[in-house]
């Protein structure tokens, strides 16, 4: 895993952790990620998977890379 | 204009509603009540003699000059000490207080040198003035005992003292206790033997615990304390008013001039932020515009090893737009990108966020305030509405309760400070939760009830269970809670806060707060009347630093402290213009007045005014930037007034991805460290160089006004825009004012916004629009401007930076008074006498472990990297906690932070790196290769002579 997307996936989690207690924590860091992030970062991250990915970042990724 | 100094009505102004009216020679006037007699004589235009009086103080009464007769009453009062009274009928001018004014003076002149004529405040000297105005013609008395001939105090690099023109008026003392805060002065003996002394009788003002704010130099009615630069210089001719360019509180100054020659600045006394107060760099350290390490011709080069070649305007805009072209063309439109200044101002910021948007082709946009109080625009849109603090300036004096959460004022906003402190003063409670024990949990008269030491890293820990202590005891103000927030999210936080496990018991092993000390701060904010918070970036820097945003505002509503005056949240803002360059659409993802880029209607209104297809998928921030330049795939910066290569974290990191770049454009004053890495310079103006506006932390937007020519030839909004037309950009501004006026038609709230209107009022608060057409010094009065208030569950989430065997200590950084940010302006001024290098503090049972001692030179280490400085044991720190300042660039604690960063901003974790610090007897090996390569960078080719 390059840096980049080492880094991305740290974000990913760290978005989720702090998300948690939202009434649909996936949903809440899918929209953050589709708010706050560039194009690339966004394609680098789909393109990864769940690699990573804690439950809630992975399902959000799945579910925001469904919507694009 | 012409010089005028400025008016002085002797006594400070009532607030009083209740009118007075009196007779003062035979003209009737009306005044609040409470208003002195010199006052109400002054408002009429009637000035009576004085000395020891100035508005900007409490009136004294001890030069005895402004006598008056008050019909029916014995004796001459003091006009100054006298309040008015109804019906009162008061005589400025009568034989016989002529008779007693001039005795008076005979004796103040009988002591003072009659070197009027070489003396630096000829034409500028009040007991000249008065000598006048009382008619002295001589003097009767022989100077057998006089205090002539005194040694004289040059010690202090911006002032002089001379104790042979002092006439014991004490306003200097009276400035530094009650303008100041410091009570660094005093009258050291009595009667004849009376003197000014800075600390003990040893000591010189360089030696003392003045802080140089300038309050008393500016308060001396004679030449005693006087600026250097007026000694060698002269006394002005005229004065332009202008905004500060230091920290967020914005003072507004008189530049005072002598032609193109900048002789001092002085506070301007209706200067709605600082109200005629002012600190060291503000007043007095602009020495870094005529610097001589400043750049004034436009330079490229073909490599970053190569010498700077310097070139003209048009070659150098024409390379830079070429070579921007030619890498668009190459590898994407995304490849490029920019990075605005909140240095700079907020026209010039929108220009460079224009440029990016509509030249470039992308929203690769960022600013300095990635790095700061991004958290702070997330955080508090998201509860409140609006990216910005709630309150003015002038609110604190209605506080009681001031909870200060990670600043610390007095050396990073140093004038707001001193407002704060004199509310203290005036009885005001004070929480301070910081892991230092800074200057403001005790100082003179001022001691915090509270001082929550807490471990860094631990701040949403802290504030969680501050609001499980209010709900749980039964402080929260429902009523409030009941009409202005949303009452499902508060009943799901109340739920989460009161839980067991965010008690202060429990969370005490996290947080290292005595449970008890924490509870009886909360019980203090929630019932102490109005309570303020007031928060900088030891909030916001942090892996959770949004959230800490968050949990501040969630306090706030659950006390019912947000809508009116002395309470509210506010963000110290860092630099001059954060406040403004986060307004002007600086930040990748919004356009500006916070508007999502992908918002259809909004990107069509900017579509609209500027003609072009505007990209709707947010930008790349700056660490995302570097990212993606070690990647291989950004390959252009646009740097206007930043410094990354110093300020940013990860030192190592932004050096690879600058390095990484094709063409990286330092648009600067100096060749900065991040000119390292440029291949083109563009040499910027300072702010007394050009015309604008700064919005400072009050959402204040203020007049930035051109005192003098550009040294390098241009103002930068007017670089910036030479650029873009050397892209093929129709830009045709003539001057900033239409620039402002394109953002007040592009952002509602600046709607109303405008150079004249700013020309009248002095400044206006934003929103300034139709609901709110003079301003709004208070948010959110009738309620949030997101509708209900949002009420956020934050739940505490450790940082990933852990401290181990390896790098056992935590290292928090922060800023010294007489340095600024990164310090490339203040390095360049005589600021250096009082911190000429960055000092790591370490507590005296972490030294002793490793066998330091103060002024050991030490390594500093964490899993970024390593430096070296030099060491101060102090009990500031807690042990196990480090700090050091971040002002010089061979230090580069940045070296030392890592990349984990804000978990909705990206804003870096400054605040928390786990380090191990170990004696050396040398510079780090990254400290010899940097100077190596900084020193080869900055190499400028000789210009071929002429033929």
């Amino acid at each position: 895993m390059s840096g980049s997307l080492e880094h991305l996936v740290r974000m990913a989690n760290q978005i989720a952790r702090n998300l948690e207690h939202e009434p649909d924590p996936a949903a809440a860091t899918a929209e953050h990620i589709q708010l706050y992030w560039d194009p690339r970062m966004k394609l680098m991250i789909f393109e990864n998977g769940a690699a990573g990915l804690s439950e809630i970042a992975a399902a959000a990724i799945s579910a925001l890379k469904a919507r694009v | 204009m012409t010089y005028q100094p400025q008016s002085d009505f002797g006594t400070p102004e009532s607030r009083s509603t209740e009118q007075v009216t009196l007779t003062i020679d035979g003209r009737e006037v009306t005044v609040p009540a409470g208003t002195s007699v010199m006052r109400a004589a002054s408002e009429q235009g009637t000035s009576i003699p004085k000395l020891c009086a100035t508005d900007s103080l409490s009136s004294f009464g001890s030069c005895r000059l402004c006598l008056v007769e008050i019909d029916g009453r014995r004796g001459t009062p003091a006009s100054c000490t006298t309040p008015v009274e109804p019906g009162m009928v008061v005589h400025t001018q009568t034989p016989h207080l002529a008779k007693l004014r001039k005795g008076v003076m005979e004796l103040y002149i009988s002591d003072h040198p009659l070197d009027c004529l070489t003396c630096a405040a000829n034409g500028d000297c009040e007991l000249q003035d008065q000598a006048g105005a009382v008619g002295l013609r001589d003097v009767r008395y022989a100077a057998d005992a006089t205090h002539l001939g005194q040694a004289k105090d040059h010690s202090n690099p911006y002032f002089d003292f001379d104790p042979s023109k002092c006439i014991a008026c004490s306003r200097c003392v009276r400035a530094c206790d009650e303008v100041q805060g410091t009570l660094a002065l005093t009258v050291q003996g009595r009667g004849f033997d009376s003197k000014i002394s800075a600390g003990l009788a040893s000591d010189d003002f360089l030696g003392s615990e003045c802080v140089s704010c300038g309050a008393c130099v500016q308060a001396c009615p004679t030449a005693t304390l006087v600026e250097k630069k007026v000694v060698e210089i002269g006394t002005p001719e005229r004065s332009v008013v202008t905004t500060c360019a230091y920290c967020g509180v914005g003072c507004t100054f008189r530049a005072e001039m002598r032609g193109e020659q900048l002789v001092r600045m002085v506070p301007w006394k209706d200067g709605k932020a600082n109200r005629g107060h002012s600190c060291v760099k503000g007043r007095f350290a602009w020495g870094y515009a005529q610097h001589q390490e400043r750049i004034l011709k436009p330079m490229i080069r073909s490599a970053i090893d190569q010498p700077w070649q310097e070139v003209s305007w048009d070659e150098a805009l024409t390379h830079a737009a070429s070579e921007l072209n030619r890498i668009s063309a190459k590898y994407g439109k995304r490849a490029l990108g920019g990075i605005t200044s909140s240095r700079c101002t907020n026209e010039e910021t929108f220009l460079v966020q224009k440029l990016i948007r509509a030249g470039f082709g992308n929203n690769n946009v960022d600013t300095c305030a990635r790095v700061c109080h991004s958290p702070t625009g997330y955080g508090l849109k998201t509860t409140f509405g609006t990216s910005a603090g709630t309150q003015d300036f002038d609110s604190v004096e209605e506080s009681d309760v001031i909870l200060v959460i990670g600043a610390n004022p007095t050396d990073g906003h140093p004038v707001f400070a001193s407002r704060m402190k004199k509310r203290l003063r005036q009885g005001a409670k004070l929480i301070v939760i910081d892991p230092r024990r800074t200057d403001l949990v005790r100082s003179p008269h001022i001691e915090a009830q509270h001082h929550l030491a807490l471990r860094p890293g631990t701040n949403v820990a802290v504030l969680t269970a501050m609001a499980h202590t209010i709900v749980t005891e039964r402080l929260v103000n429902d009523a409030f809670v009941r009409e202005r927030c949303d009452m499902d999210e508060y009943r799901d936080w109340a739920e989460f806060v009161s839980q067991e496990r965010n008690s202060p018991e429990t969370l005490e092993s996290i947080t290292q707060v005595p449970a008890s000390d924490l509870r009886a701060a909360a019980r203090l904010y929630a019932t102490g009347g109005n309570g303020a918070i007031y928060y900088g970036l030891g909030v916001t820097e942090h892996s959770q630093g949004s959230s800490t945003v968050m949990a501040i505002a969630n306090l706030a509503m659950a006390t019912g402290n947000i809508g009116r005056r002395g309470v509210g949240v506010n963000p110290l803002r860092g630099q001059n213009n954060v406040q403004g360059a986060c307004d002007m659409g600086s930040f990748p993802h919004e356009l500006s007045g916070y508007r999502h880029i992908s918002d259809d209607a909004t990107r069509r209104l900017f579509e609209g005014e500027w003609g072009v297809s505007l990209d709707a998928e947010p930008g790349l921030r700056i660490p995302n930037m570097l990212d993606a330049a070690t990647d291989g795939v950004f390959k252009a910066l646009y740097v206007q007034g930043e410094d990354i290569l110093q300020s940013d974290p990860n030192t190592h990191h932004v050096a690879a991805g600058l390095a990484a770049m094709e063409c990286v454009i330092v648009h600067d004053l100096f060749l900065n460290e991040t000119a390292n890495y440029a291949h083109i310079f563009l040499p910027g103006s300072t702010f007394l160089e050009k015309n604008g506006t700064f919005t400072n932390a009050e959402r204040r937007i203020q007049p930035v006004r051109k005192v003098m020519t550009p040294l390098n030839g241009y103002e930068d909004w007017e670089i910036t825009q030479k650029l873009a037309q050397a892209m093929g950009l129709a830009w045709n501004y003539t001057h900033p004012s239409e620039i402002m006026d394109e953002i007040a038609r592009l952002t509602p709230s600046f709607a109303g916004v405008n150079f004249d209107r700013l020309d009248q009022e002095g400044s206006l608060q934003w929103p300034v629009n139709e609901a709110a057409p003079d301003g709004s010094p208070i948010m959110h009065v009738d309620g949030f401007v997101r509708g209900k208030g949002k009420f956020v569950v934050t739940d505490y989430v450790p940082t990933d930076e852990k401290t181990g065997p390896r790098f056992p200590l935590l290292l928090t950084t922060g800023r010294i008074l007489s340095q600024y940010n990164v310090g490339a302006q203040t390095r360049r001024t005589d600021n250096v006498v009082w911190h000429e290098e960055d000092r790591l503090e370490i507590h005296p049972v972490d030294a002793e472990n490793r066998g330091i001692k103060s002024g050991d030179w030490v390594k500093l280490a964490s899993r970024a990297g390593e430096t070296t400085l030099r060491a101060t044991v102090t009990e500031r720190v807690a042990p196990g906690v480090v700090y050091t300042t971040f002002h010089h660039p061979m230090t580069q604690a940045n070296v030392v932070t890592t990349d984990y960063s804000d978990w909705a901003t990206n804003c870096p974790e400054y605040k928390v790196t786990a380090v191990q610090i170990s004696p050396s007897n040398g510079p780090s090996e990254w400290q010899t290769e940097y100077e190596a390569q900084a020193s080869m960078s900055r190499r400028i080719a000789q210009a071929e002579a002429a033929e």
